[in-house]
């Protein structure tokens, strides 16, 4: 008898839940993790490796504090540390990947109440943590295949910082210097593909924010292919802007909420003092999100506006 | 012995800044590094103890409706004091401080007590509560201080903590500090509800009301 559970409607039991959902979203990352250990090297695998168990030691750590029960097996800490790991630099030192995975977890995602209540996305919120406080370990690029020629470990430029030479192919596929999972457009388009396939994620979000991103360069004068190759933008578009707990509910909301982060972006990029936006850009949006989400607010069927007043 | 209350609530248990939360500018703004964070304290707490004094002295002189204005007056008297002291014997500490020196004036911790406390109460209690509430507001500004330049500039009052320090630069930016002074006040809470819970549960009343000083005690919020 004790069997039974007493809930409050609706009594619809789905066969989705967040751990189904998640591992959708790491199965979705793999494309990705395989091109930045070909291109950065086993260290990139390390580092991606440190970021996820530090993530789910921190989340244990930290509910268990609070005396709350333990939710790391619904895998969105690994998620959070994955995600961390692939904006992050090959070269980064491993404390200050920690580090990060600890402002992530517990500042961004506990202290505000767990998975679900965290105001905004705790690897972007992480990612820019150590981007304020170690910028010149955040900024550190080295060229893809440094790992075959130890002698010479040359560090590069972020693309985003000069465009000449670089080919649009070689931004596709992430021949480029950059944070370790951010560079190969294509491996992270795949995942995209996947999660819209198995329907973890609307493409509303991914597609408007990279067609603003690609018109707005194009009228300003910039080559919107590299543009939309570059820098975080793929990575960010995808998996992070479309955070559930961040991102507006209706799809009025999805695509305010996208165009925002287009704009955002290009305003950094071009006019700003980083050379990429996206990161801060989500974060800003994420912050606005509570009020898209009130000013689109669906209307109860058959309701009828008050215009008197009172 | 009766007065020693007035001194001892400012420190903790009516904390302006971790408690009462006001005075939330300088706060945010002075405590990059220690030195400045005390510099801003112990200014605070000269004028906030002078202008006690004097509110206190003349309270019966001032028609109630220019209080305070009056009550300005009598701060910005001392502040211009103090700024003109710290600009010829302390010149680096004046130059950190810059503008929030001068915004000591409508801070609004100081003319709380004036219109709280100076102006209700004789001046042996009010010069107490001045002082209680400016060490307060120092230990706390001294407190943030010390947490923002260990962590944000691996020093303290200057000195480096060791080259194995890296600094995390977070801390000195104003969301750093927010997240210290926002985890600080966790702390002082959680330190408080551990003292009010061990005692016999109070009802909450217009006694242990935190504005029974504002309203005196006329039950107006019922």
């Amino acid at each position: 008898m004790s069997n039974f559970i007493v809930s409050p409607s609706p009594h619809i039991s789905s066969p989705i839940n967040t751990r189904k959902i998640m591992l959708d979203v790491l199965i979705a990352l793999v494309p990705a993790l395989i091109a930045s250990i070909i291109f950065f090297g086993v260290r990139a695998f390390i580092v991606t490796i440190v970021c996820a168990l530090s993530c789910v030691i921190f989340e244990y750590l930290a509910r268990r504090l609070m005396k709350r029960n333990n939710t790391i097996s619904d895998l969105s800490a690994v998620v959070t540390g994955v995600l961390l790991a692939f904006n992050l630099p090959v070269t980064i030192p491993l404390w200050i990947a920690v580090l990060g995975s600890f402002f992530a977890i517990v500042v961004v995602k506990q202290l505000f109440g767990g998975i679900g209540q965290n105001f905004a996305n705790p690897a972007i919120t992480g990612r820019i943590f150590l981007f304020v406080s170690f910028a010149v370990h955040m900024t550190t690029w080295v060229k893809p295949f440094y790992y075959t020629n130890k002698v010479d470990m040359v560090s590069s430029a972020t693309p985003l910082v000069n465009m000449d030479g670089v080919s649009t192919l070689d931004l596709f596929l992430g021949n480029v210097g950059g944070c370790l999972g951010e560079t190969s457009a294509l491996a992270l388009i795949i995942g995209g593909i996947y999660l819209v396939i198995k329907k973890v994620i609307s493409p509303i979000i991914p597609l408007t924010y990279i067609s603003t991103v690609f018109i707005l360069t194009l009228v300003l004068g910039e080559n919107p292919l590299n543009q939309i190759f570059a820098g975080g933008l793929m990575l960010g578009a995808i998996f992070m802007a479309t955070d559930y707990s961040t991102s507006p509910s209706t799809n009025k909301g999805k695509f305010i909420f996208a165009i925002g982060c287009g704009l955002i972006t290009v305003a950094i990029r071009l006019f700003g003092n980083y050379p990429e936006g996206v990161s801060f850009a989500i974060l800003f949006m994420n912050v606005v999100c509570p009020l898209i989400d009130r000013a689109t607010a669906t209307k109860p069927f058959g309701l009828v506006k008050n215009k008197g007043g009172k | 012995m009766k007065y020693m209350k007035e001194f001892t609530k400012g420190i903790l248990k009516e904390n302006p800044v971790l408690v009462m939360l006001l005075g939330t500018c300088p706060t945010l703004a002075t405590t990059t590094l220690l030195s400045s964070s005390l510099g801003m304290g112990l200014a605070t707490t000269f004028v906030l103890l002078c202008s006690n004094i004097v509110i206190s002295l003349i309270k019966n002189f001032i028609p109630k409706e220019v209080r305070l204005p009056s009550y300005i007056l009598v701060i910005a008297g001392f502040v211009t004091f103090v700024s003109f002291i710290l600009q010829s014997y302390l010149p680096s500490l004046y130059e950190s401080l810059g503008i929030f020196l001068s915004l000591i004036v409508v801070n609004c911790i100081i003319l709380g007590r004036a219109e709280m406390f100076a102006s209700k109460n004789n001046v042996i209690a009010s010069a107490l509560d001045g002082i209680g509430m400016g060490i307060g507001f120092t230990l706390a500004l001294g407190l943030i201080g010390s947490i923002r330049e260990i962590l944000g500039c691996g020093t303290i009052l200057g000195i480096s903590i060791g080259n194995w320090f890296e600094p995390i630069i977070f801390f000195i930016t104003p969301a750093g500090g927010f997240l210290v002074f926002g985890v600080l006040i966790a702390v002082v809470n959680t330190i408080l509800k551990a003292k009010t819970n061990k005692k016999p549960k109070e009802e909450f009343g217009c006694a242990n009301c935190p504005s029974k000083d504002v309203c005196a005690g006329k039950g107006e919020c019922k």
